[in-house]
């Protein structure tokens, strides 16, 4: 189980080659990948910096994925999540689990990416025509997380 | 007691600082007690005490106003995260 926090791109083949390794247990490998876009609230976006707490982030990823492991049968997992300044179609975050069966591996892909959205210190600052602002939490992937809790 | 506070994102921004040691008063005993104390020195500070939908850390773990802190603890506020 593997996280990691960069201000470097992703190369997501080579990551998913690497996570699946030569493990002929592994039938199922799922992934999500976030990307900058070029919209949010209503405002152009012409460039985001992430901010996040080092040490604090990398223990809350790996708690995260720590606790994917516990609740679905997987086999590994991977989270890249990058910091600093972005420009929109960039690649924020790459989220991989590798399964014996796509189940498990699908759910505990979204989980960790609703976990991450709501528990992880990551904070995103953009640059729109009107100036910088920081972006508001949205409810909407507070109750993303929530499903998870039964 | 003395603790490590740092601030993160907008808060960090408002505040217009990006952390401190600070040195308190042995009766505060949690994190609702160190808000008090921080708020309670004016100007930028009491800001601290009305932000909303403010998050904290001790120790870099998720923490309540009742968390307690001690000596040497590493206390962090921030904004509600917009990672992924």
């Amino acid at each position: 189980m593997v996280v990691r926090v960069q201000e470097a791109d992703f190369d997501v083949g080579a990551e998913l080659a690497a996570l699946r390794g030569k493990d002929p247990q592994i039938g199922a490998l799922a992934s999500f990948v976030g990307l900058v876009r070029e919209l949010n609230d209503g405002a152009g976006v012409s460039e985001l910096t992430l901010e996040h707490y080092p040490g604090m982030t990398e223990r809350a990823l790996q708690a995260i994925v720590s606790e994917a492991c516990r609740r679905w049968a997987i086999i590994d997992a991977l989270v890249i999540h990058r910091v600093g300044r972005l420009l929109p179609t960039d690649q924020i975050v790459l989220v991989a689990v590798a399964g014996a069966h796509r189940g498990d591996a699908f759910a505990a892909c979204q989980f960790i990416m609703d976990y991450l959205k709501t528990r992880a210190p990551f904070w995103k600052r953009e640059l729109t025509p009107e100036g910088a602002r920081w972006v508001a939490a949205h409810a909407a992937d507070d109750e993303a997380a929530e499903r998870w809790q039964t | 007691m003395k603790l490590k506070i740092l601030y993160f994102a907008g808060l960090r921004e408002t505040l217009g600082e990006s952390g401190e040691d600070v040195d308190l008063p042995a009766a505060v005993g949690d994190v609702a007690g160190l808000i008090r104390f921080l708020t309670a020195r004016g100007r930028q500070w009491e800001a601290l005490g009305t932000y909303r939908n403010l998050r904290y850390a001790v120790n870099q773990e998720m923490a309540r106003l009742d968390t307690p802190v001690v000596d040497g603890d590493e206390v962090a506020f921030f904004p509600p995260v917009t990672g992924g």
